[in-house]
């Protein structure tokens, strides 16, 4: 693609189809994301920017097609073997999803937890990524006391922790004010130069023409090449 | 909160069924013993006709040990009758000093073999002997004993029925109370997943639970046991015979195989719960 440096692609997906029923939320999807790229999904809201996350990471399974996540063929891929593909990827969700009677510490540290590290290197490497989000401070608050802003922090705090190859953030500033937004574009953004491959959903326009960066664009569950 | 009370009663529930079976299982145990001391001690008594020569004396002998299910026989002259009872009941070592005569008769003690301690055979034994000439009198007083056995078997099967319902209504109740668990974690355990968690991650926190429930439930089973069996013990001791010495609680041994039975049921409740739930 533009890159001059052969990068391979770390995401792929070939005619993916999505139904929910009769209803049709993607079709005919083929698009390949490269490492280390940042990739924007734009479209209004409806459009599938959503389901086409959820094919990654396997929240949805394609009704149609192929989807291949880091060597990974999502539709061969066992139930056993989704956690696997689930480390792969940092996730930020649009609701954040953090579990409510854990502190944001805890929140972050699941992650690792669940991969199987050692406590000792939990400890550390939690810290340091709150610190890194901001969000030191806030360590042992529970996210009800927490602002919108601030749980988005600690969800990409969550996300990044386990230095995962792929961040798949879903409407990353739908609900922050410009300030919280900034802060977390920055936060993704450094990651991003760190290594990872970024992909955004998102429906703020004012990102899309800011951000300088691949935008797929899709509109009622179709790739969109004349938006 | 909801937590809480499902816990709580998960835990009761268990130690119900740890108390029930329990109870049913020290009782038969208790007994079983105390059977067993009755049983090497079930004599037969014969007594003879005054006057018997001794010649009749050893044809008698001979006759009774003759006898299938007999397995051994003791002559107690009048003397050493009166010996033995003054030895065992001293308080009526004065009032006996003053009898002239002793008004004991001559006696063989006749033992049985255990293979023939039931109603039935005892019975005829009992009869033979009593047709025998020169016997007097024939006693024994436990047969009651033997036809308990038959009353205790039923005891016994009737307890492991109840038991095993008591353990399957646990089992059933601890697998729902962690359903229930289950469903009001449902978006945790979901989160979970996303961020990359085995189902193994998030089962295991489950299990620890159940085990903790059986280990509490089989605690408090067994302390509440102990507290009757406690009161029961004092009462009981009133009226046991001579020569036992009062009912026991469980050895060290099997608290521990009861305790890990209740972790155990504990266990299996969590498997059942979450064998189906974390399929997609």
């Amino acid at each position: 693609m533009i890159d001059g440096e052969e990068k391979l692609p770390i995401i792929r997906m070939y005619h993916v189809h999505k139904f929910y029923g009769p209803k049709k939320a993607l079709t005919d999807i083929s698009l390949e994301i490269l490492e280390n790229e940042f990739v924007l999904i734009g479209g209004a809201s409806g459009a599938g920017k959503t389901t086409l996350l959820k094919l990654i990471y396997l929240g949805e399974s394609a009704t149609e097609g192929q989807v291949l996540v880091d060597g990974m063929n999502l539709s061969r891929v066992s139930r056993k073997q989704i956690p696997e593909l689930r480390r792969k990827l940092g996730i930020i969700f649009q609701d954040y999803k953090l579990i409510p009677d854990k502190t944001a510490f805890e929140n972050v540290a699941l992650v690792l937890e669940a991969a199987g590290r050692h406590r000792r290197y939990i400890e550390k490497k939690v810290k340091s990524v709150l610190r890194i989000a901001g969000m030191d401070e806030k360590a042992a608050a529970f996210p009800a006391s927490l602002s919108g802003g601030e749980q988005q922090r600690v969800a990409v705090a969550r996300a990044i922790v386990g230095d995962p190859k792929i961040i798949l953030a879903d409407e990353p500033t739908g609900s922050l004010d410009p300030d919280s937004a900034s802060k977390i574009l920055a936060l993704l953004n450094r990651y991003h130069q760190k290594g990872a491959t970024l992909v955004i959903a998102t429906h703020d326009q004012e990102l899309i023409r800011n951000a300088g960066s691949r935008v797929i664009h899709l509109d009622r569950g179709r790739l969109d090449a004349n938006p | 909160m909801a937590k809480k009370f499902l816990n709580t009663i998960t835990i009761i529930t268990m130690a119900l069924a740890v108390l029930i079976v329990s109870a049913f299982g020290l009782f038969s145990v208790n007994l079983n013993e105390l059977m067993d001391k009755w049983q090497h001690g079930i004599r037969v008594l014969v007594y003879l006709k005054a006057g018997v020569s001794d010649d009749n004396r050893r044809t008698l002998e001979d006759q009774i040990r003759r006898l299938k299910g007999v397995s051994g026989i003791a002559f107690i002259s009048k003397e050493e009758g009166l010996a033995r009872m003054k030895e065992r009941i001293r308080i009526l070592d004065a009032i006996l000093a003053d009898l002239d005569k002793n008004p004991l008769p001559d006696t063989f003690e006749v033992s049985l073999d255990a293979a023939f301690l039931e109603p039935v055979r005892i019975d005829e034994i009992l009869s033979a002997i009593h047709k025998m000439v020169s016997v007097e009198e024939v006693a024994y007083g436990k047969v009651w004993l033997s036809r308990f056995t038959g009353l205790m078997n039923l005891f016994r099967v009737a307890g492991m029925a109840m038991g095993g319902l008591f353990i399957m209504a646990a089992i059933f109740i601890v697998a729902n109370t962690i359903r229930l668990m289950l469903y009001s974690r449902q978006q945790e355990i979901e989160i979970m997943r996303l961020i990359g968690a085995s189902d193994h991650f998030i089962k295991m926190p489950f299990y620890i639970q159940g085990l903790i429930q059986g280990f509490l439930g089989g605690a408090l089973g067994l302390a509440v046991l102990y507290g009757l069996f406690s009161v029961a013990s004092i009462r009981i001791g009133e009226y046991l015979p001579i020569g036992i010495k009062g009912i026991r609680y469980f050895s060290p041994m099997m608290i521990l195989s009861i305790m890990a039975s209740a972790m155990l049921v504990g266990w299996i409740g969590c498997y059942l719960s979450l064998k189906g739930f974390l399929k997609r």
